[in-house]
């Protein structure tokens, strides 16, 4: 549990020192928002309705904007083959830096999204259930995310590449995400989607940092 | 058992005995593709309700089967070649890809051509097309991975892993008649049941068997381009390639 706080401050302090890699998603999030009343519509009936799906659309792919630097810099200085050929759980350290990353960009995702909601028309409740989806699912991002990142560490020009893999497997979580956020509109009962993202997040908690592992061996070989 | 499979995996020997068995994939794929159109276009009854246009589906539902077929086979061959190192599972993982992709588009296609007379449009969100075109983005992935890296151990390796992960998109895609309501037609073909005419059924059954020797034909045809590739270092191709055998 040690070497977990360690890795997870260390990589926090590599950021706060350098925040322009933690800021940039986060800009890239705001300003990917504020594109769609521009080029849809600028009336509140149109934008609360379709408000939900490009918050989360928006934050997916900051999301994996982020994810790009998650292992490259620790690959770039050898950091990262220290951490391989390392006495700890090497699942242990990548769920630290999944945890730093989650931190770094899902919480802010999150405490964004009431803000630009708002700017979309999304009235109170929608804010609320969108909130609890990005607090449930965020983390899934973070760690599917990990799985892709850790696959094409070694590879040259991948942030193409790394879209290609992590997007086709955050649909799923994108569907129930969204359609909670429009049902809770109506007054429906969201129960469903809810438990669907909460199985999302146990099973990736559980299996992520295990195949992250083992594709980072893969990577560094 | 065991010994036996090692003995044809290794890729001298699955080269020679590919090259006989290749033409039988490909005759028993051209003799059922023949008696199944007879049976799809001609022997089975048009639908009461669809007409003639049911006659996409012969094509249209083993083409999908296929897609979930292929990438099985591709994500198991993976795991084989991910735990014991078979480099054959690792090939056949990799080529596989391709034409589960164009299985998919196929699906596709011809599901969109279905689509436009019954539904009036050729495409719906809904959650089986969905599931497929996300199938298809699987292979894509899959693909653009295997190419990504110089070294083809490393790649078979990371796109294995990949497979397997995707591999939890296949319940997703099978179950999802049940989890949403669509406008696709549930599934005919159950375990104790099938809603449809006999006649259907056959025509069904026999081009999805062509198709399978199909794909099996392709696999081993491609199989042995890649294994050439692969050992153009060893012995036994530099013999072959003097003596211009094929």
């Amino acid at each position: 549990m040690n070497i977990y706080l360690q890795t997870l401050s260390r990589d926090l302090h590599i950021a706060i020192r350098n925040p322009s890699s933690v800021l940039n998603p986060l800009l890239f999030f705001i300003i990917s928002v504020s594109l769609f009343p521009l080029a849809i519509s600028p009336e509140a009936a149109t934008l609360s309705q379709i408000a939900a799906g490009i918050i989360w659309v928006a934050s997916m792919l900051a999301v994996l904007l982020s994810l790009n630097t998650l292992f490259h810099n620790d690959f770039e200085n050898g950091v990262l083959e220290q951490m391989v050929a390392s006495h700890h759980s090497l699942p242990l350290l990548i769920l630290s830096k999944i945890t730093a990353h989650w931190l770094l960009t899902g919480i802010p995702i999150i405490l964004l999204s009431p803000f630009l909601g708002v700017l979309l028309f999304l009235d109170n409740e929608g804010v609320k259930i969108l909130m609890i989806t990005l607090l449930l699912a965020t983390p899934s991002l973070s760690l599917i995310g990990s799985i892709g990142a850790s696959l094409i560490v070694g590879v040259k020009n991948s942030g193409m590449l790394l879209s290609l893999l992590i997007l086709p497997l955050y649909i799923p979580i994108l569907i129930f995400a969204s359609s909670a956020v429009s049902q809770a509109q109506f007054g429906l009962d969201i129960s469903a989607q809810l438990y669907f993202l909460a199985v999302f997040l146990v099973l990736s908690l559980m299996s992520a940092p295990f195949v992250s592992a083992i594709a980072l061996k893969i990577s560094l070989e | 058992m065991w010994k036996w499979i090692q003995a044809f995996a290794s890729p001298k020997n699955f080269y020679q005995t590919s090259a006989k068995i290749i033409p039988w994939f490909l005759y028993l794929f051209i003799g059922l593709t023949l008696i199944g159109l007879y049976w799809a276009l001609i022997a089975s009854p048009a639908d009461y309700q669809q007409g003639e246009s049911v006659r996409i589906m012969y094509v249209h539902v083993p083409a999908a089967w296929m897609s979930l077929f292929i990438y099985i086979v591709m994500a198991i061959a993976g795991a084989i070649g991910l735990i014991w190192q078979i480099k054959l599972a690792n090939i056949v993982a990799k080529v596989s890809a391709p034409i589960g992709a164009a299985f998919t588009f196929l699906a596709l296609v011809t599901g969109s051509v279905w689509g436009k007379p019954m539904w009036g449009t050729w495409w719906v969100w809904d959650a089986r097309l969905t599931s497929e075109l996300i199938l298809l983005f699987l292979y894509l992935a899959y693909i653009s991975l295997n190419s990504a890296f110089d070294n083809p151990k490393t790649a078979s390796k990371a796109s294995s892993v990949l497979a397997i992960v995707g591999l939890v998109n296949i319940p997703i895609i099978y179950y999802s008649v049940e989890w949403w309501n669509s406008l696709h037609q549930g599934a005919s073909i159950g375990v104790n049941k099938v809603s449809m005419q006999i006649d259907m059924f056959i025509a069904l059954m026999l081009i999805s068997f062509a198709f399978k020797f199909l794909y099996g034909a392709l696999v081993l045809m491609r199989s042995r381009d890649e294994i050439l590739i692969r050992e153009q270092n060893s012995t036994w191709v530099k013999t072959l390639i003097m003596k211009g055998e094929k």
